[in-house]
């Protein structure tokens, strides 16, 4: 299996890489911002990124996708990480269309995943309950009635919900919280009566609301697969959403590292460039080496998903990307602003940007800790 | 590469490949005893030399048989003595070798650091001198880098070589010379120009350890006993034809010797992740459950946080070995990584016996002792004390973890070089 790219998905690279300098700098996330957008993201902007295919690259082309692969959507969000451009491909490409996709029927397949495609539409994932990724913590009630659910509780934290046309609902049918059986997907107008969305201010200025269900009145057809046994798809479809979202924060790192390294090249204090201090030239190559580790897991974990049935130790690797990106993730956005001293503290710099959604996209589906147990429980220890 | 191998390498297609793993497996099939289809324990490995050791008899039998094809440096060429084998036929013998689980025949300093080096910058003569008996096992070699003063700034070495008629006249001494006390002859750095910057006046010269005035002494470690030693020459007369390369060039031959030495050590870490090994040092996480008397789940929740982070880490090592040596393939520079490798590897190992030590507790804190109670320590505990103790030395030997982070930041960061700006001062 190769972990190093070919000569397509260079040319995506670079094309991606050319976009988002020229188009999508962080200076589109600075305005969004400052003029405290509402919707989060750039509705322009995020169109231009549909027409350059970005948001069906994984998508099957018996819906309109253009199955390019894991690999190739990681590179794009390895490029996105890079200058931060608010998007909605978390929620609506990694989450909710790799759960339609996994679970839905082929009528709810047809129905969604083309319109996502062509990016007319934008759907909100909401599974978590509490402030710590927790998967199985599913409380929010979904009551069987004569003819369809109806839904009651409160999601937290869901990603693009002020914008959505669409919600995903992690709801439980049965069980107690904890459990693996009982626990049902559930597709809803963003618009259905009794949905109240309450956006928050977040720190990576990126979009998240909490999300109340005061008895939802949702007909059958609104149930993805199985009533009750969502649990197989929701793990999948998280992983794969791990893994992608390992791909962005990989952007990310490398693009604050590669900053850091320039900037210890470039100030001169005591007559010298700083980067000849000894000191600052170990922890930069002491970040090197995570960095490259990071490089390896991702790009394995993606081409591993790209093997499609004969994947193997999907769960692991997706618990390994998570766990090592956030670790590493906090390292070089602490040591980045370290080593920029007064001008990295500075509202000015960009530093501060990346520094804040370090933060976000390491809790976001699960932070160091979460996955090194989930890594030792699936390693049996 | 060379144009024979360019050649070599297009005529042999397919079928010939083939043909080539068929006729091999049928070789090995007829000549590898099966008592050598088993892994080596360490006292059956094979180092060759004068005095070679074959602990078990089968092993010269072993060992004779492929080194009379070459196969004990299957890519040497031919007229050396090597198996004159191309890539592909060399992976192909190194796989047919591993699907029988045999043993490698011979291991040697020769054919991992000074082989290599001699192939590149050797003179006909001085190849068809030493390259067939390191292919045969015949010479045992050791290296003579490191000196008492000359550690990490292993250029401002002092041991002297002065010209005297046709010879060349070496007084000093080296340490940590990896089993001095039993190698036939010694790779050696010596200093033949005293007026010129320091990397520019040394030379590599290779001479017989029974010259006399070469004298070695064992060193022990903290560990216990250890392979190292010290060496010392005093009026050591070495004929000045046994130079290699250029005379004051020997730095650019050291370098590159390095390179194979480094390549060699970062194998430590891959290994270090892996549950393949004996006794306690298997499994950390077994150990530590075993140790607890734990079932299914380690019962502390920080170990077992700092063993997962231990094992991620191990498994995105062996990851990072796998694209490293991918892009070398493809050549997009393979030693921008090395320094890297090496560091990460001997870091990881270290890791893997603090927390060893942590897994098993005071069981394996014991220390073989005359006078002990053989019942108190098992001698698998006993082993954990030592190998930790060892690991030490994995981020010193190779050139130190600090100097590896200094070539990281200056050759593949491209940071300034502060030491260059004292030198100058």
């Amino acid at each position: 299996m190769s972990l190093v790219l070919n000569e397509d998905q260079l040319m995506l690279q670079e094309s991606a890489r050319a976009f988002c300098r020229e188009q999508a700098s962080v200076a589109v996330l600075r305005s969004m911002r400052d003029i405290k957008d509402p919707i989060g993201y750039p509705k322009a902007l995020w169109q231009s990124m549909v027409e350059l295919g970005w948001a069906g690259m994984a998508i099957p082309e018996a819906f309109c996708g253009y199955e390019f692969g894991y690999s190739g959507l990681g590179i794009v969000l390895e490029e996105t990480g890079r200058t931060l451009v608010p998007t909605p491909l978390v929620s609506t490409v990694l989450l909710s269309a790799t759960a339609i996709n996994l679970a839905g029927s082929h009528e709810q397949k047809s129905l969604l995943l083309p319109a996502v495609v062509a990016g007319g539409s934008v759907i909100a994932f909401a599974l978590e309950e509490g402030s710590f990724h927790d998967p199985l913590m599913v409380s929010l009630s979904a009551v069987k009635t004569a003819d369809g659910y109806v839904l009651e509780g409160e999601k937290k934290f869901v990603l693009d919900a002020a914008s959505a046309d669409h919600l995903i609902v992690v709801a439980r049918t049965a069980g107690k919280p904890g459990e693996t059986a009982g626990i049902s997907l559930f597709v809803l107008d963003a618009k259905t009566h009794g949905i109240v969305v309450k956006p928050l201010s977040m720190v990576d200025s990126r979009s998240a609301a909490n999300v109340s269900f005061d008895k939802v009145v949702v007909s059958s057809s609104a149930l993805l697969g199985n009533e009750g046994a969502a649990w197989r798809a929701l793990e999948r479809t998280l992983d794969i959403a791990r893994i992608c979202l390992s791909a962005e924060m990989l952007g990310s790192i490398q693009e604050v590292f590669e900053r850091t390294v320039e900037y210890l090249k470039q100030r001169t204090q005591f007559g010298v460039q700083i980067g000849a201090f000894q000191a600052l030239q170990h922890r930069a190559a002491l970040m090197y080496s995570e960095v490259e580790l990071c490089k390896s897991l991702v790009r394995k974990a993606l081409s591993e998903l790209d093997r499609g049935d004969a994947a193997q130790d999907i769960p692991a690797l997706a618990s390994m990307c998570k766990a090592k990106l956030s670790e590493v993730s906090a390292l070089i956005s602490n040591e980045g602003v370290q080593m920029h001293g007064g001008i990295g503290m500075t509202d000015e710099f960009d530093l501060g940007f990346f520094l804040k959604r370090a933060r976000v996209a390491q809790q976001t589906l699960g932070d160091v800790l979460f996955h090194r147990d989930r890594y030792a429980s699936l390693r049996g220890f | 590469m060379t144009k024979t191998n360019v050649a070599k390498q297009g005529n042999t297609n397919l079928t010939d490949l083939d043909s080539f793993r068929a006729d091999t497996r049928v070789w090995l099939e007829e000549n590898c005893p099966a008592s050598m289809r088993t892994p080596a324990p360490e006292d059956e490995v094979v180092w060759g030399g004068r005095n070679a050791v074959f602990k078990h008899p089968d092993s010269k039998i072993w060992l004779d048989r492929m080194a009379a094809k070459g196969w004990t440096c299957p890519t040497w060429p031919a007229e050396y003595g090597g198996g004159g084998l191309d890539k592909a036929q060399s992976l192909i013998l190194a796989e047919e070798m591993q699907r029988i689980s045999a043993r490698p025949p011979l291991v040697s300093f020769g054919i991992s650091m000074l082989g290599p080096v001699l192939l590149e910058m050797a003179t006909h003569e001085q190849k068809l001198e030493h390259i067939p008996k390191i292919v045969r096992g015949e010479i045992r070699w050791c290296q003579g880098y490191s000196e008492p003063g000359a550690g990490s700034d292993l250029a401002g070495l002092g041991t002297k070589a002065i010209l005297d008629g046709d010879h060349y006249v070496i007084n000093g001494s080296k340490i940590w010379t990896s089993y001095a006390d039993k190698a036939d002859w010694i790779f050696c750095l010596v200093r033949t120009d005293f007026d010129v910057p320091k990397h520019s006046g040394i030379s590599f010269i290779l001479f017989d350890m029974q010259t006399p005035g070469v004298t070695t002494k064992p060193i022990k470690l903290i560990s216990g006993n250890s392979v190292f030693c010290e060496t010392f020459f005093d009026d050591v007369r070495v004929p000045a034809r046994n130079v290699i390369g250029r005379l004051n060039d020997g730095w650019t031959i050291a370098k590159r010797l390095l390179q194979h030495e480094r390549t060699m050590i970062s194998g430590f870490g891959l290994s270090s992740g892996r549950n393949n090994r004996a006794g306690l040092t298997g499994s950390l996480e077994l150990t530590a459950m075993k140790y607890r008397g734990d079932t299914g789940k380690l019962s502390d929740p920080a170990l077992r946080d700092q063993i997962a982070q231990f094992k991620i880490d191990s498994e995105a090592f062996a990851f990072t070995s796998q694209r490293s040596a991918q892009e070398a393939k493809l050549s997009k520079g393979p030693n921008a990584t090395s320094s890297m490798l090496k560091n990460y590897g001997c870091e990881l190992n270290k890791r893997r016996y603090e927390l060893l030590l942590q897994a098993v507790g005071t069981q394996a804190l014991g220390w073989e002792s005359l006078t002990a109670d053989a019942s108190d320590f098992a001698p698998e505990e006993l082993a954990v004390a030592r190998e930790w103790l060892r690991s030490k030395g994995n981020s010193i030997e190779g050139g130190t973890y600090e100097v590896q982070l200094n070539v990281i930041a200056k050759r593949v960061l491209g940071l300034p070089d502060m030491t260059s700006m004292i030198v100058k001062q």
